[in-house]
């Protein structure tokens, strides 16, 4: 491993749902059903999450519905707020400064120029209302750039590059089948060159052939800019073709994490086993 | 004293009166920002310019002299009643000079002659957020305005220049207050939109069913968004002339001859058009 800074360190993260009791903060093994209190009925969704993403690598979080894969992604685009945590992005104040410590103000600046995020649902990542080209250039004009021509011609390499015809650009993406949709996500995350990319069960709900399309665009990028990604699914074909790394996600913790083909081939602990056989 | 003697002296009780100048006081201290006050009933229905009326009945002393404009002119209906409410709960004078008026009330306007320190202009507003096309939810729109965040009125411009080539607000063009918050300037034209920026007078904007108050105080920098490509432009009135006092350059009304065909333009501002024409009786 080299010696260059990760991207990204996110370090102790815990998300809670309710406030929690003396029996679930102190003897989690013994008063938590799964993620969830059998007293208070508080849901620890993320217990002591802790990870690092390196330059241009891809890291899968693989694990099975309500297990906190998207939870992660969702408290370091701000979407939601940690209950305790810490997460440092090397292009922010050289990884000094603590993301879920920084103000509303700062977080809309790092979310807006050093994050690109793809969401499961395109309704979520995407205004329906507006035009495709004004859906990716809402992410260049909220990082400050007021040039029509410029981010128009932007948007066009960008959709070129995701293999949307450019003669649809100004049509909305309402109109677009799902795949067409998550590739103006991607382009729109990628609008600003961000050093790492929040990708969410990207192929999730798309057929087959869709699906190994959005794959082969996430490969070509990856290739082609070299940015780093954090990859959520639950399917573990598709972190097979793209993570180097994976973490295990099961009821909020980290069971397993290493490289992606260490885990397929020789998984360690129980849950993993069983997920990695159930793929055959 | 009031023509009825049932009503306070400006409709309003002195409370009300009071709470609405106290929301005022704040909208002056924070130019752009928009103040939530809390909006009365009034005998005219909400969406009827009620929010403007509040501000001038709470601002208005027996010594005003008032003028009501509604897009321009002094005469039409929405005018003429509200006037004649304030006019008989106050028994102020009211004027259609520009320039007599100490307090101006106005829908959809900004008067052509330019305002003076001891006048007040009231702007009636039916949608003060700016922001409300991008994002219906009022908690969403006031954490966009506490930190800074205009992407959403940008993009409505940028998908406007995309589709049209052009921007194409018609009025209400939002416009920046002193670097800070990005406020509608209730449905003026865009060729008002300057008259914001360093003006003598105070400007006041009240939006009744919304329930908010906000203010541009004299000489605060007002500028309308804009592309650095495509920079902001008020509406084309070359080549227009006025068919009743020969005015150009100013905003028109477009008439159309259903009888003969044709268009022909008039001064939008009834009372300066007035004026013109007077001017010109008396030196021919």
């Amino acid at each position: 491993m080299t010696t260059t800074l990760p991207v990204l360190t996110v370090d102790d993260l815990s998300k809670r749902y309710g406030s929690g009791c003396a029996a679930c903060r102190d003897h989690a093994e013994t008063a938590l059903q799964g993620n969830t209190c059998r007293h208070c009925g508080t849901v620890h969704a993320l217990s002591g999450v802790s990870f690092e993403v390196h330059p241009g690598e891809v890291l899968g979080i693989v694990g099975e519905s309500g297990s906190g894969k998207s939870t992660i992604l969702n408290c370091l685009y701000f979407d939601e707020e940690p209950t305790s945590g810490h997460a440092y992005l090397a292009a922010y104040e050289r990884g000094a400064a603590d993301l879920w410590t920084a103000s509303g103000e700062r977080r809309r600046w790092i979310r807006n120029h050093l994050l690109g995020k793809v969401y499961q649902n395109p309704m979520l990542g995407l205004n329906m209302d507006f035009s495709s080209v004004a859906n990716i250039a809402e992410k260049m004009i909220a990082a400050n750039d007021r040039h029509v021509g410029r981010m128009e011609a932007r948007a066009r390499v960008l959709l070129e590059h995701t293999r949307i015809p450019t003669h649809r650009m100004k049509t909305s993406p309402r109109q677009f089948s799902g795949g067409m949709q998550q590739r103006v996500q991607i382009a729109k995350a990628l609008s600003n060159e961000p050093p790492i990319l929040l990708l969410d069960e990207v192929t999730t709900g798309l057929d087959l052939s869709v699906q190994a399309r959005v794959l082969d665009l996430i490969k070509q990028i990856r290739r082609d800019v070299g940015v780093a990604m954090i990859l959520v699914s639950h399917d573990l074909a598709v972190i097979r073709m793209l993570a180097d790394r994976t973490i295990v996600m099961r009821d909020g913790r980290q069971v397993e994490a290493g490289l992606t083909d260490q885990i397929m081939e020789d998984p360690q602990h129980p849950y993993t086993q069983e997920l990695v056989y159930s793929l055959l | 004293m009031s023509r009825h003697g049932t009503y306070n002296f400006a409709f309003l009780d002195e409370g009300s009166k009071r709470e609405i100048r106290r929301a005022t006081l704040k909208a002056i201290a924070i130019p752009g920002y928009q103040v939530p006050f809390a909006s009365r009933e009034m005998p005219i229905a909400r969406g009827w310019g009620t929010g403007g009326l509040q501000l001038t009945l709470s601002l208005i002393g027996p010594d005003d002299t008032l003028k009501v404009i509604d897009q321009g002119t002094d005469e039409s209906v929405n005018a003429v009643n509200i006037k004649a409410l304030i006019r008989s709960t106050t028994g102020v004078t009211t004027s259609d000079d520009t320039a007599e008026a100490t307090l101006i009330q106005s829908r959809h306007r900004i008067p052509d002659k330019p305002l003076r320190p001891d006048q007040i202009l009231i702007l009636q507003v039916p949608i003060p957020e700016p922001l409300r096309f991008v994002e219906p939810r009022e908690e969403v729109t006031r954490r966009l305005h506490a930190e800074r965040d205009y992407t959403g009125a940008y993009v409505l411009l940028f998908e406007q220049i995309m589709r049209h080539g052009d921007v194409t607000t018609g009025a209400d063009h939002p416009v920046e207050v002193h670097d800070r918050y990005v406020m509608a300037p209730s449905p003026i034209p865009r060729i008002d939109n300057p008259k914001m920026d360093h003006g003598d007078a105070l400007i006041l904007l009240g939006a009744g069913r919304e329930k908010k108050i906000y203010a541009v105080p004299p000489h605060t920098r007002v500028t309308s968004l804009a592309f650095d490509d495509h920079p902001f432009r008020s509406e084309d009135v070359d080549g227009r002339t006025c068919e009743l006092c020969g005015a150009e350059g100013v905003f028109m009304d477009e008439i159309q001859d259903a009888q003969h065909g044709g268009t022909s333009f008039r001064c939008n501002d009834t009372s300066e058009c007035l004026a013109r024409m007077n001017a010109h009786a008396r030196t021919s």
